[in-house]
């Protein structure tokens, strides 16, 4: 789109003014700025760095940052397919390359009209109702070829996206299971005539009965987080919502946020009453942009009905109000400290730690961090108790945890479970007749197979934050690692060594045995990068990356060394049978006498 | 402050100030821990992950971690050294380091470094990343295939010359150096040789004209001792392009 010098600067001038010329705005700027023009020109860029009082390169470094904003020309229509592993076992390789042909333009490019493009994004969390894809950063659900049809024909006739079947833009929420949660009616204000009523001591007080831990996935005991936020010195202190959702796999925030918006944010609100802050932020991850205005409207009625604004339910001086924030496309901005930086306006590269959030965090300023199920569960606390929570679950994992169930299941959704249940367990009530592995808590989790299905899911054992993807026997198991190295290989930040160059080479090599060309030393080098990312690297991310290759060593070794050449290690006998004459002799049948075939071929010792 | 405080670094006792990172005051105390983001007169930066060092049993940078009364910090271990060197090797395969063609060579940190850890190969498969050179500044030349992104340039020009010259672009490992000019050119920018971001970069990225080898091979910076002993290129007088003599 060409637009005239004049107009830019009155395009980009409304859009700053609008944003108080804040540079804590300047992400939120650009993502409007780029509405209007379809990309960030270096001249759109330059008149947001003028306007703001930024220097230019302050404006690069965000719009280059994050997935979301183009410093190059996009299509009028801009269409990414998401391309977790849940969307490529429902084909969504090949619906991108029809839609491709459909339209004529190549994977990834902008058409030489300008008017569309189409690539690949990470994944949307739309995983039980894929295959899934944005379309100007507005989520499309259930793709086949009929329905690509339709929307190449509103493309080539230039419809507005407004004017697009509203079925296209369907996101139904999927609740299976229903516990503690989202079980029980909530009256909206509730919790804040509890916590008005008890106080904010008692309160806490109620929190640590409870035992909840923070539902993210990183399982840091609430109370302590608010509690020391709360004795933190600070006469400003923020309540922030991390609704960035992107480990792939999961969707629990985005049903939380579409169907029980008011309870999040009467945790919040409940939050700032018992840690004496008056901002909140809810950071609504760039993917989950369609729910916006009805979380806006959400707002505004409850600023309406006195629980959000100024002396809330008429008790003076309880102030407090809710801003929401959009992300960008920037799977990183979900650890803590580089959502605050993204929250700050800036490119989201985690911050060194300590000091932490609680008392240096969004403007260096004391900073609750807590996910979307968090607060979401404290409001429910605060009406029903500690006690209450604390009824389910296990000794150290107290009430329950909704989990996102995607891939090879008849019914994928959400499913709410008291924290103990097994693997089985939900893998019966979803329907996976016929797994062969899961990935837990997403690719930077683990990766657990058959013989692993009776393991709890609680802190004490296998620990999530709400992933939950089945691969059943047909799946190799190798297409899943691959798409996670290439996952993270876009996603890191590219701050620390270890990831911005290990998270490449782990791909590659991953990528050189999936095609075959690997030998078992390849798999010792996978062994070996990996320990190393996983100690020396900056944040989680790094830290995690490796993981879904090392557990897929450790539990699925066959499908790694069918891939792999002879050439470094040929066994030409069975060595189990030749040691057989040895065992006699010795009197030995012990298990220590006998090799497990799959160490011996990795390479790895007893 | 509070005197008397110590923490162990290796087994034997550091003291220490209150304020200081673990890195600190190892360079107080003489002992010698590898790092090439890390540069004493700046704040600390995190990012090289060469400084590794195991505290009470977990691995953190030296350079962020405060230090502290009791704390068992490791530095010359074997699992260490190793962690460190496929740092090294990562750094050296995602650029382009052809050490005998660089006028930095034998007075270079990454160098002394990679050395001073055992690393004699990359190792690992080589990306080989086209990057052009920048020889558009009359004194200098800027070779971007030699950045390794610590961010030395960024923060001197910024935080010390107040000209904010450099910054990173890109995400992921497409980040990189650029000159904060429309046309990206050094040329254009009012950068000079006695800038402070002339003197900071640990490898040969940022090159004075008109004066190469003036010290020959072989008596140079770290020729003849490790860098644990010279210390580091940006702390020594005449450092630039390997003029200090023994």
């Amino acid at each position: 789109m060409v637009v005239e010098p004049s107009a830019l600067d009155q395009t980009v001038s409304d859009i700053v003014q609008r944003h108080g010329f804040l540079p804590t705005r300047l992400l939120q700027i650009l993502r409007e700025v780029q509405d209007r023009l379809t990309w960030l020109s270096p001249e759109a860029m330059d008149a947001v760095a003028v306007e703001i009082g930024l220097s230019p390169d302050k404006v690069r470094r965000v719009a280059e940052f994050y997935s979301f904003l183009y410093t190059a020309p996009r299509g009028s229509y801009d269409i990414l397919f998401s391309d977790n592993i849940t969307d490529r076992m429902l084909g969504n390789r090949q619906l991108l390359r029809y839609l491709c042909d459909k339209l004529g333009v190549g994977i990834g490019q902008t058409r030489a009209d300008g008017r569309v493009s189409v690539g690949t994004t990470s994944c949307t969390g739309m995983c039980d109702q894929g295959p899934a894809a944005l379309v100007n950063g507005y989520a499309l659900t259930r793709l086949d070829k009929p329905r690509l049809e339709q929307i190449a024909e509103r493309v080539e006739s230039q419809t507005p996206l407004a004017q697009w079947p509203r079925e296209f833009f369907e996101v139904t929420s999927n609740i299976r299971r229903a516990d503690l949660l989202l079980g029980r009616h909530f009256a909206d204000g509730a919790a804040l005539r509890a916590v008005l009523k008890q106080g904010p001591e008692a309160m806490l007080e109620e929190m640590v009965k409870s035992g909840l831990r923070g539902q993210g996935g990183a399982g840091f005991k609430s109370a302590a987080k608010w509690l020391s936020c709360r004795n933190a010195p600070g006469v400003v202190k923020y309540v922030v919502c991390n609704a960035d959702e992107g480990e792939p796999g999961t969707f629990k925030d985005r049903v939380l946020m579409q169907d029980f918006a008011d309870l999040v944010f009467e945790g919040m609100t409940l939050c700032g009453r018992v840690i004496g802050a008056r901002h909140g932020f809810v950071y609504l991850r760039g993917e989950y942009r369609y729910l916006l205005e009805a979380l806006q409207a959400t707002l505004n009625r409850r600023r309406e009905v006195g629980l959000l604004g100024e002396n809330i339910l008429g008790e003076p001086g309880f102030d407090f109000d809710i801003e929401i924030h959009l992300g960008a496309g920037a799977y990183v901005c979900g650890e803590e400290s580089a959502l605050i930086e993204s929250l700050e306006g800036k490119h989201g590269v985690p911050r060194i730690r300590p000091p932490f959030p609680t008392t240096h965090g969004y403007l260096n300023q004391p900073t609750v961090v807590n996910n979307v199920e968090t607060f979401a569960t404290t409001a429910k606390i605060a009406v029903e108790g500690g006690a209450w929570f604390a009824s389910r679950g296990t000794a150290e994992s107290k009430g329950t945890k909704l989990l996102s169930l995607s891939g090879d299941c008849e019914r994928p959704g959400i499913y709410e479970y008291p924290f103990g249940v097994t693997v089985r367990r939900v893998l019966e009530d979803c329907g996976a007749r016929d797994a062969q592995g899961i990935q837990m808590a997403g690719p930077a989790g683990h990766m657990i197979s058959a013989r692993q299905f009776d393991r709890r899911i609680c802190f004490e054992d296998l620990a999530t934050g709400g992933s939950f993807m089945v691969f059943d026997q047909s799946r190799d198991i190798l297409d899943g690692i691959r798409n996670f190295t290439h996952f993270f290989v876009h996603e890191s930040c590219g701050f620390c060594t270890p990831c911005r160059v290990g998270a490449s080479l782990m791909r590659d090599l991953v990528t050189k045995v999936h095609t075959g060309h690997g030998t078992r030393y390849d798999l010792e080098e996978m062994r070996k990068l990996g320990r190393i990312m996983q100690v020396a690297c900056h944040c989680g991310l790094g830290q995690t990356a490796p993981n879904p290759v090392l557990d897929s060593l450790e539990q699925f070794p066959e499908s790694w060394v069918r891939r792999l050449r002879s050439t470094a290690f040929e066994p030409a006998f069975n060595l189990n049978a030749a040691l057989e004459e040895a065992r006699r002799l010795t009197g030995r049948h012990d298990p220590g006498a006998y090799l497990n075939e799959d160490e011996l071929l990795l390479g790895v010792m007893p | 402050m509070n005197e008397g405080q110590n923490f162990t670094l290796d087994g034997r006792p550091l003291p220490f100030q209150d304020g200081q990172t673990v890195m600190e005051a190892a360079r107080a105390a003489g002992v010698y821990i590898p790092h090439l983001c890390f540069n004493p007169e700046f704040a600390p930066h995190g990012s090289c992950r060469v400084c590794l060092v195991k505290v009470n049993g977990r691995v953190q940078a030296a350079c962020t971690t405060p230090a502290a009364a009791g704390l068992a910090v490791q530095s010359e271990t074997g699992e260490l050294r190793e962690i460190r060197r496929g740092i090294l090797q990562m750094l050296f395969v995602e650029g382009n380091h052809v050490c005998p063609a660089c006028e930095k060579s034998g007075a270079c940190q990454l160098q002394a470094v990679a050395y001073y850890v055992g690393m004699l190969t990359p190792h690992y498969t080589q990306f080989y990343p086209r990057r052009p050179v920048d020889a558009s500044h009359p004194e200098a030349v800027i070779d971007f295939n030699r950045c390794i992104l610590c961010e030395l340039c960024v923060r001197a020009s910024r935080d010390v010359d107040g000209k904010n010259i450099f910054a990173v672009q890109g995400r992921g490992i497409e980040a990189h150096l650029v000159v904060n000019t429309p046309s990206g050119k050094l040329g254009a920018t009012e950068f000079r040789i006695t800038d402070k971001a002339a003197q900071v970069c640990p490898t040969g990225s940022i090159l004075t004209k008109h004066q190469g080898y003036n010290t020959p091979i072989g008596q140079r910076l770290y020729d003849r001792k490790p860098i644990s002993v010279v210390g580091d290129v940006a702390q020594l007088p005449e450092s630039r392009g390997g003029r200090r003599h023994e």
